[in-house]
């Protein structure tokens, strides 16, 4: 079973960050933002955000499972 | 024709279609316990995306959503932050879950504590704890369809037939077709509810203010603490905001048809990708709050908030509109139910009764009996549906925070090499019984925090400390599995 690698859990925490730990910040009507409460605009930005984090995530996921792969067919491992 | 002919005859050929649907899409294949339950492990990433949407846009994000906008104000934001962070959170243990279903032939959650802790009480207790919430949070879905067919075909339905209705037609295409049935109906159900989601998030503001920002500038006038937490709350301040999004977001999969939605994978690799998508799906929440905060100055004083989206929309837009929304509503009921239904059969027959009664079922036994709980949990939560009493609402509290309780022994099953079945059996009945005695004595949230947060963090608690003071055991993930045993 392949395990998450700790860069990838590293990005993965930046949205909870973001989204849930930090309200104390972002809880907040002023400034608008595109008319919108800053904290309803907050919320939609890391909406749109998350999944470009999870991207990178996704990125470095994939090349461990592929340098792992690799090196277990015997072939020449990633350095 | 009047407005309720209209409406009702747009809502019954859309449902029906779908069912039709539904139905055919088992047609092709051969059903075993197998493609029944996970679809033989075969779908791909759009497929994954769309029954996972499908299940999670219940009724409550269509009606309880707005509706929370619109009676709570700044709260109803957690929603749109726990389902962001549970597909994050997903990324990094359902492609693994994945990994060791495939390996044991897993298809449903209880098959995991089955073959993790090698105890078939601890797997029955699992199924059974299932089970249990998994009741009211189908009754929900039920009660919530009746209330969108009987508002929005402007009273021409009475809500027991409609329900009634419905729910015969959910239970025909999960017996007949399963979780494919479900995927494909969500397809439907996706198209519709991006398109009012879309249509009613932007109109609606547009045509009572003139734009979105002019909305929001006339609700901060006219009540500027419902926009900030605890919005028109007492109790849900920023502590009940984390608390309760950490609580939701690490526990929703946790939920045992959205967990054993991970078995239908072709790959692991299409969960990963799923994972990374799938928060852009979240994109039609703030559109369906939209029209909630809208309704708080166009349609005031509503005794329930849930009515809120459908009473706005039928004050604005012709019947056949009407139709169209309520259709979307009934599917979102729909599809949720059906895979709430067939998670609860197959972990009843499989991982309970076969468990406790009758090892020796063969698994076409186990789905015939499979099916036939399908058409006895209906009835259940029909019974609920119609005879309903409030208890239920507490009933479902208590299942959110239930589920939740499964996560130490999913997580340490995968990750901690020293958990035991004793420490995870522990853990999750002290979690269980927190959760119920502080749900049910109202004291939720407890001191500023989400109660179910608080019985996890018990529940932590005790299962690594009874784990460590047990004997150690082998970890059953990394035994060979035993294909020919049942077959």
């Amino acid at each position: 079973m392949h395990k998450p690698t700790m860069g990838s859990i590293l990005i993965g925490i930046i949205p909870f960050l973001a989204m849930c730990i930090s309200v104390p910040l972002w809880d907040r009507i002023y400034p608008l933002v595109l008319g919108l409460p800053f904290n309803v605009f907050w919320i939609v930005l890391w909406i749109l955000l998350t999944p470009l984090c999870m991207f990178f995530a996704y990125r470095i996921e994939r090349k461990e499972i592929d340098a792992t792969e690799r090196a277990e067919k015997g072939g020449v491992q990633h350095g | 024709m009047d407005s309720s002919t209209i409406a009702l005859s747009v809502i019954f050929v859309i449902v029906l279609i779908s069912s039709i649907v539904g139905m055919y899409a088992g047609s092709r294949y051969k059903m075993d316990l197998e493609q029944w339950t996970v679809a033989g492990r075969g779908f791909g990433l759009v497929l994954v995306w769309l029954l996972m949407a499908g299940e999670v846009y219940t009724t409550f994000a269509f009606l309880g959503a707005s509706g929370w906008a619109y009676s709570r104000g700044a709260p109803t934001l957690y929603i749109m932050a726990y389902l962001t962070l549970a597909y994050v959170f997903s990324f990094y243990f359902l492609p693994q879950i994945w990994e060791i279903g495939k390996k044991f032939s897993m298809q449903t959650q209880s098959d995991f504590f089955r073959q993790r802790y090698g105890s078939k009480n601890l797997a029955a207790f699992a199924s059974l704890v299932g089970v249990v919430f998994i009741i009211p949070y189908l009754q929900l879905q039920l009660t919530g369809l009746g209330i969108i067919v009987e508002v929005s075909g402007f009273g021409g339905i009475s809500r027991a037939t409609a329900i009634l209705i419905a729910f015969a037609l959910v239970a025909a295409f999960v017996f007949v077709s399963g979780v494919r049935a479900v995927a494909w109906i969500s397809v439907i159900k996706d198209f519709l509810m991006l398109f009012a989601a879309f249509f009613i998030g932007i109109g609606l503001p547009y045509m009572y203010f003139g734009g979105i920002g002019e909305m929001f500038t006339a609700l901060i006038n006219a009540k500027p603490a419902h926009l900030i937490l605890p919005g028109s709350t007492k109790t849900m301040g920023q502590s009940w905001f984390v608390s309760t999004v950490l609580l939701t977001s690490l526990g929703f999969y946790m939920w045992p048809h959205l967990f054993s939605a991970a078995f239908t994978a072709k790959n692991n690799n299409t969960l990963r990708r799923n994972a990374v998508i799938m928060p852009l799906y979240t994109i039609t929440m703030p559109l369906i709050f939209l029209v909630g905060f809208t309704a708080i100055l166009v349609v005031p004083g509503l005794s329930n908030g849930d009515l809120a989206l459908l009473t706005i929309v039928r004050q604005s837009y012709p019947a056949w509109f009407m139709g169209i929304i309520g259709a979307a509503g009934a599917l979102t009921a729909m599809v949720p139910a059906a895979i709430l239904i067939l998670a609860a059969a197959a972990l009843f027959a499989k991982n309970f009764y076969r468990e406790m009664f009758a090892p020796n079922m063969t698994d076409e036994q186990v789905e015939k009996l499979a099916r036939v709980m399908v058409i006895v949990i209906t009835l259940i939560a029909l019974y609920f549906a119609i005879y309903s009493s409030t208890t239920l609402v507490n009933l479902l509290l208590l299942g959110y925070a239930g589920v939740t309780q499964f996560l130490p022994g999913v997580l340490f099953g995968l990750y901690w090499s020293r958990v035991t079945k004793k420490g995870v059996f522990s853990g999750l009945v002290v979690g269980i019984a927190v959760v119920a005695f502080l749900v049910l004595t109202k004291q939720d949230p407890f001191i500023g925090i989400n109660a179910g947060f608080f019985a996890l963090c018990i529940n932590f608690a005790v299962t690594v400390t009874v784990s460590l003071s047990t004997q150690r055991e082998p970890n059953r993930f990394d035994e060979k599995p035993v294909v020919a045993a049942r077959e």
